[in-house]
């Protein structure tokens, strides 16, 4: 099999077979998680670095455990959000984890392409967290993952991505890669959280849940940020909920074996029902169990540069 | 060129007489568990678990059988090039404490192989003993490891293929 990159920074760049090899590989880790002993001995001596320049707890925390379960060393760098914004600082960050000869950075940066920056000028494997509104390929890749595992394939496999497709990282590393995979991919939300032009990527839009729901095989359900409401991106809150909350009585008119996934953390109550969250359609927690084994796939997969001292600007 | 090293009809016999070492050194037949290294490890080690079955006679009998992939345990996992294997599966459906264990695989070597085997086994637990069965011995150890059980000795640096359609060994 033919993997050979050093970074991993968006799905929009894989093809049809990366995307394949790394979701074939995912099973032998998760069957690790079954194991009295939950670790294998492939990464030991190498460090890996997570550089976080926008808060999370869990995808930190995912890639955390993917990697010690590998036995990696791992640093959190806790960065100050305040003190970063230009360019010229993120290159002196990565000179100095360089230095430090850090095997793999996992950086989430606010601004798009920041993971493209260091990628460019480090040896070391730099894996995208998200950046900006433009990709989160992990939580892309495990979705795919958790479709593949309960559906069995993705040809003609109809998904709807629900909620604030404009801002969400998620919906477009899931888009860039559901659409390679042969899923007919749809996207509904208020108009306004809906990018222009999306349709050109092969998706088909709807504003309206309930009619985008009757034929959907998976709802993977996005957070929405409250913070965007007070950008007058939609109305309020109590509408939103009106309009696009998947509730039981929406939920009861889609198929009965529709697959209700969502990247979390969850606004019960607003995106979701709580209901929803709990009942037997939803994967949710195991989008989470299969998050550290597709990270500890893409940590086994990629590819460091040997000389890890070099530094070329 | 390939020159063949083990005849087909030998082939059945080194099985044979490595499965007959195997059922008489475990008297306590309950207590045994085979398990297969991939890649071919595996077909062999479901041939001598057949093998002991009839040996024993009873066909309630049934051995433990698990899977054995090295892949992440491998110590050369750095030096990859572009071809990553595939990763296979890990399935050991059995608590493997306090059996007599038998490791099998197709070729022994450099012994690198057997080593990473023996430390998955260990991160499932603690057996009461391990054994190891290889068909071919290729000789040239860099690691203190050796088979208990052996079809054939042929030291050779060269590449040894067991082709389990044909029932031949050949060496590439």
């Amino acid at each position: 099999m033919l993997f050979n990159r050093k970074d991993l920074l968006g799905l929009e760049f894989l093809d049809k077979k990366e995307i394949q090899i790394i979701l074939d590989s995912v099973k032998p880790f998760k069957s690790l998680f079954m194991r009295s002993v939950k670790k294998a001995p492939t990464l030991v001596g190498k460090t890996v670095v997570t550089l976080f320049y926008e808060p999370s707890t869990r995808t930190r925390t995912s890639f955390e455990i993917a990697a010690k379960r590998l036995s990696a060393d791992v640093v959190n760098l806790a960065v100050n959000a305040s003190s970063v914004v230009k360019g010229e600082s993120l290159i002196d960050t990565g000179k100095t984890l360089a230095a430090m000869n850090a095997d793999y950075i996992i950086i989430r940066h606010s601004m798009t392409g920041a993971p493209d920056i260091l990628a460019r000028n480090l040896d070391a494997s730099v894996i995208n967290a998200g950046d900006g509104f433009h990709e989160h390929p992990t939580q892309g890749l495990l979705d795919l993952y958790t479709i593949f595992e309960k559906k069995k394939k993705f040809e003609n496999l109809k998904v709807l991505l629900v909620g604030d497709i404009l801002h969400s990282r998620v919906a477009k590393s899931n888009i860039w890669a559901l659409t390679k995979m042969g899923a007919d991919v749809a996207v509904a939300g208020p108009p306004t959280l809906i990018p222009q032009g999306i349709e050109k990527l092969g998706v088909k839009v709807f504003y309206n849940l309930d009619e985008a729901l009757k034929t959907a095989d998976v709802v993977n359900i996005l957070r929405i940020q409250l913070e965007r409401q007070k950008e007058n991106l939609f109305p309020s809150v109590h509408e939103y909920v009106e309009l696009y909350q998947l509730t039981k009585d929406r939920l009861a008119k889609a198929k009965s074996n529709v697959l209700v996934m969502h990247p979390g953390p969850m606004n019960r109550g607003i995106e979701i029902s709580s209901e929803v969250a709990d009942s037997v359609n939803a994967v949710i927690n195991e989008q989470v169990t299969n998050g550290i084994a597709v990270r500890m796939a893409i940590l086994f997969l990629l590819k460091p540069k040997a000389n890890k001292n070099a530094y070329s600007d | 060129m390939q020159e063949i090293i083990l005849e087909s009809a030998d082939f059945n016999d080194a099985i044979t007489r490595m499965s007959r070492q195997i059922f008489d050194d475990n008297k306590n037949i309950k207590n045994l568990a085979v398990i297969g290294i991939h890649g071919k490890g595996v077909v062999l080690a479901k041939r001598i678990i057949d093998k002991i079955v009839k040996l024993a006679k009873d066909d309630l009998l049934k051995i433990p059988f698990g899977t054995l992939d090295i892949t992440l345990y491998r110590d050369d996992i750095y030096k990859r090039g572009a071809d990553i294997p595939l990763i296979k599966e890990t399935a050991i459906p059995f608590e493997i404490n306090e059996k007599n264990i038998i490791l099998v695989d197709d070729v022994l070597y450099t012994g690198r192989t057997v080593r990473a085997a023996l430390d998955v086994l260990m991160d499932f637990g603690r057996p009461r003993s391990i054994k190891l069965a290889v068909l071919v011995d290729r000789g040239h150890r860099e690691l203190p490891i050796e088979a208990n059980f052996t079809g054939i000795k042929y030291p050779t640096k060269q590449l040894v293929k067991v082709d389990y359609d044909k029932n031949i060994v050949v060496k590439i």
